[in-house]
């Protein structure tokens, strides 16, 4: 299904959803309000042949130049019999930090969504087993969030230095 | 073994609880797991019930040091991402970082990245089906497949001055041009290859014990493959016709002949025919683009600011001297638009996609990827339930789980 069409097929699906649809080099995006992501998202897998969660990513807004919001989460979906790709995007704010897990519709977001969980801290409700997966799992901080340093937070030379006097 | 999926499972969910079931810890130093990745195996018996992987042994926070390290410089550590096949994820972040840019590469360029992406593709294969047989038992083949690799390293080597990790590439074009011995060294393996090739075959496609230990093994269907996200050589072991060379062209595949090798057993077995049949596509785009190799300027023109000028030029004229020090000084450098965007390419093991962030500096805002390892792995319990314990490494090894590309 042609681009076009689908972008009308949202918009007739859900007129009431500002999707504002943009393009930047092949890549055609939409950006979808949280309320309705799991709404757009299975009318996208349902009725638009996406059948395939390609990537699932977040980003840290923190120190981005005129951002506006926090967080980005990023779903990157392809359609495989049609060869379509389209990026939904849907932003966040601290403190309320839940999304609805995509897992019902692709299960390939399992991994990604604790991989999200686990750098961002971001929560998706209604996944099946949302623990840490790269980090330890009494790891306190969500590292690649921007105001979690490259180095010195909770690392080697942080710890006291003991002496063969005192030990 | 025939493997009725819908039946162990169900079983298996109920008896959980059971007393009779143990726990093993299988690595996370295990020769068979060739990396750290540990899993909790569920057993009955012989029998895995449930498999729960653990990873994160080798997190090195790649995508956190992407946001430190500039366009030019985080290419280094994509070489450590996947380290069988370092060429492809080379090309895969200065893709994505050129795509961000909107820059058009030389002919020649994508001419020989095409080259290193396929020879990685032979290298990361070789590795995979080698080991693969090396785990169920059979030694010799993973001794030809090596042998093959050492001609790959040397290629390597020749191009790039490295034979483990090239960091071949730099944003708009290579770090140097390639030579009349690279074309030599490219020719003498493709002469050569085609016959270790039909060896492996020999050695495995009939071996009675190989095919018993994979075929039926780790079954995955078409609408899990899709549904899970697999992508590469095991999705299309599941009949999933989807190869990004061919449906999402980029660099100068559209040029060339070849075919999207495919099979529908979505086994261990059929993963295995897969690769090995990817393996002479791969051979076939080699020996056309090798045979094809345009000539001209293998970098983008200087004038774009992405590119160190050539190095006579620098020492011998100031406006080369200027041009150099605008590229290398941290304050200067090359600016990029604040937008953002996915860039997907087709790597030995699968979509490898980078999305980059840009902020307008030298370095990504966010530099994430998209392993294909780390999506694989989540099939993982899926494919073992119901299987014997042996069949643990018969699985592992046709999904090629590179952990280091797992945890990044």
């Amino acid at each position: 299904m042609p681009h076009d069409v689908t972008l009308a097929k949202l918009g007739e699906r859900f007129p009431d959803v500002g999707l504002a649809p943009s393009e930047f080099r092949d890549n055609r995006r939409i950006v979808c309000p949280r309320e309705r992501l799991f709404d757009v998202l299975a009318f996208l897998q349902s009725d638009c042949g996406f059948d395939m969660l390609a990537d699932l990513t977040a980003v840290d807004y923190l120190e981005y130049p005129d951002a506006r919001d926090r967080f980005g989460v990023v779903y990157a979906l392809a359609a495989t019999v049609a060869n379509e790709r389209l990026y939904v995007k849907v932003m966040l704010n601290e403190p309320d930090l839940d999304l609805p897990s995509a897992v019902p519709l692709w299960k390939g977001a399992d991994w990604l969504e604790r991989e999200i969980y686990d750098m961002f801290g971001i929560r998706f409700v209604g996944h099946p087993d949302l623990r840490r997966i790269l980090m330890p799992q009494e790891f306190a901080a969500f590292p690649l969030r921007k105001d979690y340093p490259l180095r010195g937070h909770g690392e080697r030379h942080n710890f006291p230095v003991l002496t063969r006097e005192e030990s | 073994m025939s493997l009725d999926l819908s039946e162990p499972i169900a079983a298996a969910a109920e008896r959980t609880e059971q007393e009779y079931l143990w726990t093993l810890n299988f690595g996370p130093q295990h020769p068979a797991t060739h990396t750290t990745l540990r899993l909790i195996l569920k057993l009955d018996g012989e029998r895995v019930v449930d498999a729960i992987p653990d990873i994160g042994f080798l997190h090195s926070g790649f995508e956190k040091l992407g946001e430190h390290l500039d366009y030019n410089q985080y290419v280094t550590i994509t070489d450590r991402m996947n380290y069988i096949s370092p060429g492809a994820n080379n090309i895969a972040w200065h893709m994505a970082v050129e795509k961000l840019l909107d820059l058009e590469l030389t002919p020649r360029c994508k001419y020989i990245r095409v080259i290193l992406a396929e020879l990685s593709r032979i290298a990361d294969h070789l590795l995979c089906v080698g080991a693969a047989a090396l785990d169920l038992g059979a030694l010799t083949a993973f001794l030809y497949a090596f042998n093959q690799r050492e001609l790959i390293y040397q290629i390597q080597e020749c191009m790039a001055g490295q034979r483990f990790f090239p960091s071949y590439t730099r944003v708009g074009g290579l770090m140097y041009d390639v030579d009349e011995q690279f074309v030599r060294l490219v020719r003498d393996f493709l002469d050569q290859f085609p016959r270790v090739h039909d060896d492996l075959v020999r050695l495995l496609n009939r071996n009675r014990i190989f095919v018993d230990r994979t075929k039926g093994v780790g079954v995955l269907s078409r609408e899990d493959a899709i549904n899970w996200s697999c992508s590469g050589p095991i999705a299309r072991a599941s009949g999933v016709t989807r190869d990004l060379r061919r449906d999402e062209p980029y660099l100068c595949y559209s040029d060339f002949d070849f075919m999207v090798a495919c099979s529908t057993g979505g086994d261990a077995y059929a993963r295995y025919l897969v690769r090995m049949a990817e393996m002479l596509e791969s051979l076939k785009i080699v020996r056309q683009a090798i045979e094809n190799l345009p000539a001209g300027p293998v970098n983008v023109d200087v004038a774009t600011r992405v590119m160190l000028p050539a190095k006579p030029r620098v020492y011998s004229t100031i406006e080369g001297l200027i041009q150099h020090f605008e590229v290398i000084m941290t304050n200067r450098g090359f600016t990029t638009p604040r937008e953002e965007c996915y860039t997907a390419t087709e790597s030995p093991n699968g979509e490898l996609g980078f999305y980059i962030v840009g902020n307008g500096s030298m370095r990504a805002y966010r530099a994430r990827c998209r392993p294909p390892s780390f999506v694989h792995f989540a099939i993982f319990p899926l494919l073992i339930r119901g299987h014997t314990i042996s069949d643990v490494v018969a699985v592992l090894g046709s999904l090629n789980i590179i952990a280091a590309e797992l945890d990044r």
